[in-house]
C-alpha cells in the first residue's frame, strides 16, 4: 500500500460505513466475552439476517467499551448510544433504532453525560470501542497508519525524536523514564543492528490496561513500534506478551499478518525505503520478566533473570545490540503525538506528567472497568465521579496503585492530583495503572502480606536480599495476621524493608517493601491491633492459634 | 476460542501427529536454542505437560544442555512438569479477586479436590492459582477448563463441582 492508497482506502471505508443505517459494536474484550458477548454478537447477526437488513445494518466486535462491571456492553452507531448488561434476547431491540423498538433497553442505556464518560479523555483508547480490532480497514478508517506515513514521508528520524521529546511523554510501564530521551540514546548508538521491543508482560495483579489496548486496537501498537523503529534505526521489533493473554495474542497475530499483507510492515513499508518486521514472543508466566533485562533474557530463550545494569539495554540489550524497550501504552501514545504534534500532547496533563493515563479500576468500586484521564486528575474524581464511589454504603479505606511495587493511599490524600511526582511523594507510585479500591472490610496487614507473598513467589532467586528477604518479611507478616508477632518483629520488618530497598539487584526486590512501608506509615493502628491486642479491625484475620492458647489457660 | 488463559492441559492433537508437529515447530526456528521457550510452549500444547523424556528430546534437538532446558521449564509458571487432571480450575489471585474473596474459593477447592498446584488423587481435578488474569472487572474470577467464570460465589463453584461429580 502506498501513502495515497492509504488515504484512498480510508475514504472508501468511511463511505461504506457512512452508508450503513446502523453499525452495532459488541464489546468482545475478555471481560465481556466471559459474560456472554459472543452470544449477543451472534444473535444480532442472526437478527439482521432474519429481518433482511444485510447491507443496511452491520454487527462487529470491538475493543473495551470501559464499563467492564456491566458487561456485555454494546454501542449502536445510529444514535451513539451505549447499553450495558445486554443479552441475546435484546437482538431485535438493538437492530432497530426506533424509540419503540428500543424501549426494552431503555433502563440499560448508559447516559453519555454520565461522569464515567464525561470526565474521561480518550487518547490511547480513542479507537477502542470504535473499531473492529480484527479488521485493518476499520483501523485505517480511524486514521490508522497515517502517523507512520507522516513520519516516513515528511519527517527525519531526528524530527520524530524531537517531537516525542517535546511532548513530555514518559514511560507508562511504571518507572516514568522520559521516552524521548530513551529513543535518543538508542538512535545515537553506532551498531547497525538494533531492536525495538514492546513490553506487554503486564504482570501487576489488578492491571489490565495493556491487555485492553492490545485486544481493542492492536494496529495502533504496531504503528507506534514502526515509528520507533524508523526513529532509532531498527528493522526488527518484538512484542513480548503474557502467555495468559490468549485473545490479545490471537489479535496481534491477525494484525501483524494484515499489516504485512498491505505492506504497512515488512520490506518496503508504505512503498518507502524503510523496512520493519514485528514478531511475537509469548511469555511463560514470570512476573520478573517485566524487568527489562529479564525480559531480554526471556526473548533469548533463557530463564528470565535480571542482570546488573549498566550497561542499559539502549547500549547493550537483545543479543548485545542496542535495544529500545517501551511499554504497550507508551507505544500507543506515539501515533497521536506524531500526527497532532508535541504541543497538542503537552497541553494535556500537568507539569512533569503530560498526556493521559489509562487506569484499570477494580476492587470495591461501582464502575469497575477501564478509564483514561488526563494526568493530574484528582484521585477523588477518578474514584467518586468516574468510578461511582464505593458500593453498598461501605467506607473507603485505601486505594492501591502500582501493584506489588506500589503503596496504599489513605483517605487524607484523596485530593492529590494523580501524577508521577505527587504519588511518589506519598510513598506510592504511578505504576502501570492498576487502581484497586479497598473498603473497611479489607485488612491492611493482610494486604501487605498478600503483596509480599506475591513478591516471594515471583522472586527469581538470583540475588539474596530479594530471595531470602521476601521470605523473611512474609513470615513476619503471616505471623502478624495470626496474632503471633511481637514488637521486635515489627522493628525487624522495618529493618528488612530498608535492606531490600538498598541492596536488591532489580526493581522487583527494591520495591517489594513498598506496600509494607506504606501500610505501616498510614495504618499503624491496624498493625498495633494485630500485635498488641490480637484483634483485626477489619474482621478479616482469624487468630485461631491465639484463641486456642487462651482457652487452654482458662 | 474463549478468553483462553493457562491451557486446560488437554492434548488436542492426535497422538501420531504430535511428534511431527513438534519437529515442525523446531525446524521453523532452525533448531535455534534461542527458541527454547517457543518450542516448550508448542510441546506443552501438544502433550499437555512436559515429561522428562520430552524435555530430553527437546534438549537433544536444540543442542542445549538438559540442565538449561529443565532450568527454563521449571522457572516459568506456565510450564507444567506433571500431567494435569481431567478438569482444571485456575483461581485468579490478583488483587481485585483477592479483595473480592478469592482465597475462600481456593480453600473450598483445596478441601474438596487437591492442594493448589496439584491434582486430585483420582486424576479428576487440577487446582491452580494465577497471578491476575486481567479480568478484574469480573472479580472473583475462576478459569474453568479454559473459560472464564465471572463473579464466582461458593454456590456457583459448588454447583460446578457437583456437576462433574466431585463429592
Amino acid at each position: 500500500m502506498t501513502v495515497e492508497e492509504l488515504f484512498e482506502s480510508q475514504n472508501e471505508e468511511l463511505a461504506r460505513q457512512g452508508a450503513l443505517e446502523n453499525r452495532i459494536y459488541c464489546c468482545t474484550a475478555a471481560g465481556c466475552i466471559s459474560c456472554g458477548a459472543d452470544g449477543v454478537r451472534h444473535a444480532v447477526a442472526d437478527e439482521i439476517e432474519r429481518q433482511g437488513l444485510k447491507g443496511k445494518v452491520e454487527v462487529c466486535g470491538t475493543g473495551c467499551l470501559g464499563l467492564c462491571g456491566r458487561g456485555p456492553m454494546v454501542l449502536s452507531s445510529a444514535d451513539q448510544q451505549v447499553y450495558g448488561n445486554v443479552t441475546a434476547a435484546d437482538a431485535p431491540a438493538l437492530v432497530n433504532t426506533t424509540p419503540e423498538a428500543r424501549a426494552p433497553l431503555a433502563d440499560r442505556a448508559i447516559n453519555p453525560d454520565d461522569p464515567f464518560y464525561a470526565k474521561q479523555e480518550r487518547v490511547v483508547l480513542s479507537g477502542s470501542g470504535r473499531i473492529d480490532p480484527e479488521r485493518l480497514a476499520d483501523s485505517i478508517a480511524q486514521g490508522g497508519y497515517q502517523a507512520l506515513a507522516k513520519a516516513l514521508t515528511e519527517m527525519t528520524p531526528r524530527e520524530v525524536i524531537e517531537a516525542v521529546k517535546g511532548s513530555g511523554l514518559r514511560g507508562r510501564g511504571g518507572a516514568g523514564y522520559p521516552t524521548g530521551l530513551k529513543w535518543e540514546l538508542v538512535a545515537k548508538q553506532i551498531p547497525e543492528r538494533k531492536f525495538v521491543v514492546c513490553n506487554a508482560d503486564e504482570g501487576d495483579p489488578g492491571a489490565f490496561m495493556d491487555r485492553s489496548v492490545l485486544e481493542g486496537d492492536p494496529h495502533r501498537v504496531l504503528e507506534g513500534m514502526a515509528i520507533a523503529g524508523y526513529a532509532v534505526g531498527a528493522q526488527q521489533g518484538y512484542i513480548y506478551v503474557r502467555g495468559e493473554y490468549g485473545l490479545a495474542i490471537q489479535r496481534l497475530q491477525t494484525a501483524i499478518k494484515q499489516a504485512e499483507r498491505e505492506r504497512l510492515l515488512g520490506n518496503r513499508v508504505l512503498d518507502t525505503g524503510f523496512q520493519f518486521r514485528i514478531d511475537l514472543r509469548i511469555g511463560a508466566g514470570a512476573f520478573v520478566c517485566g524487568e527489562e533485562t529479564a525480559l531480554i533474557a526471556s526473548i533469548e530463550g533463557k530463564r528470565g533473570q535480571p542482570r546488573q545494569r549498566p550497561p542499559y539495554p539502549p547500549e547493550s540489550g537483545l543479543w548485545g545490540s542496542p535495544t529500545l524497550i517501551n511499554n504497550v501504552e507508551t507505544f500507543a501514545n506515539i501515533p497521536p503525538i506524531v500526527q497532532k504534534g508535541a504541543e497538542w500532547f503537552s497541553s494535556i496533563g500537568i507539569e512533569g506528567s503530560r498526556g493521559t493515563k489509562v487506569f484499570a479500576l477494580a476492587g470495591k468500586i461501582k464502575n469497575a472497568g477501564l478509564v483514561e484521564v488526563p494526568m493530574g486528575t484528582p484521585l477523588r474524581t477518578i474514584l467518586y465521579e468516574i468510578g461511582g464511589g464505593i458500593p453498598n454504603g461501605s467506607k473507603f479505606k485505601a486505594a492501591q496503585t502500582g501493584g506489588p511495587s506500589g503503596g496504599c493511599i489513605p483517605e487524607q490524600f484523596l485530593d492529590i492530583p494523580v501524577a508521577y511526582e505527587s504519588l511518589a511523594k506519598i510513598g506510592s507510585i504511578m505504576g502501570s495503572g492498576g487502581l484497586i479500591v479497598m473498603d473497611d472490610s479489607t485488612c491492611m496487614v493482610d494486604v501487605a502480606r498478600f503483596f509480599m507473598e506475591f513478591c516471594m513467589d515471583e522472586s527469581c532467586g538470583k540475588c539474596i536480599p530479594c530471595r531470602a528477604g521476601t521470605i523473611q518479611m512474609h513470615d513476619i507478616l503471616l505471623r502478624a495476621t495470626r496474632g503471633e508477632a511481637n514488637e521486635e518483629d515489627l522493628a525487624m520488618l522495618q529493618e528488612m524493608a530498608e535492606l531490600l530497598k538498598d541492596t536488591s539487584l532489580c526493581g522487583l526486590g527494591q520495591t517489594a517493601p513498598n506496600p509494607v512501608v506504606s501500610t505501616l506509615k498510614y495504618f499503624p493502628l491496624e498493625y498495633d491491633a494485630h500485635i498488641r491486642e490480637h484483634r483485626c479491625p477489619a474482621g478479616h484475620c482469624k487468630f485461631e492459634a491465639v484463641a486456642a492458647a487462651m482457652e487452654g489457660t482458662e | 476460542m474463549p478468553a483462553n488463559v493457562p491451557s486446560a492441559g488437554v492434548a488436542t492433537a492426535p497422538k501420531d501427529n504430535r511428534e511431527k508437529m513438534l519437529e515442525r515447530a523446531m525446524s521453523r526456528h532452525q533448531y535455534s536454542g534461542d527458541a527454547l521457550i517457543e518450542v516448550l510452549h508448542t510441546a506443552q500444547e501438544l502433550y499437555g505437560y512436559l515429561s522428562p523424556t520430552l524435555l530430553k528430546t527437546v534438549a537433544r534437538k536444540l543442542r542445549l544442555p538438559p540442565s538449561r532446558v529443565l532450568g527454563v521449564a521449571s522457572f516459568y509458571h506456565f510450564f507444567s512438569l506433571k500431567p494435569k487432571g481431567e478438569h482444571t480450575f485456575v483461581v485468579c489471585l490478583g488483587t481485585a479477586c483477592y479483595v473480592a474473596g478469592a482465597l475462600g474459593l481456593v480453600e473450598t477447592l483445596e478441601r474438596r479436590c487437591a492442594k493448589a498446584g496439584q491434582t486430585s488423587p483420582d486424576g479428576k481435578v487440577s487446582v491452580q492459582t494465577a497471578r491476575c488474569i486481567g479480568a478484574c472487572g469480573l472479580a472473583p474470577a475462576v478459569i474453568y477448563d479454559g473459560a472464564v467464570m465471572a463473579r464466582v460465589t461458593q454456590q456457583t463453584l459448588s454447583g460446578e463441582l457437583e456437576r462433574i461429580g466431585v463429592q
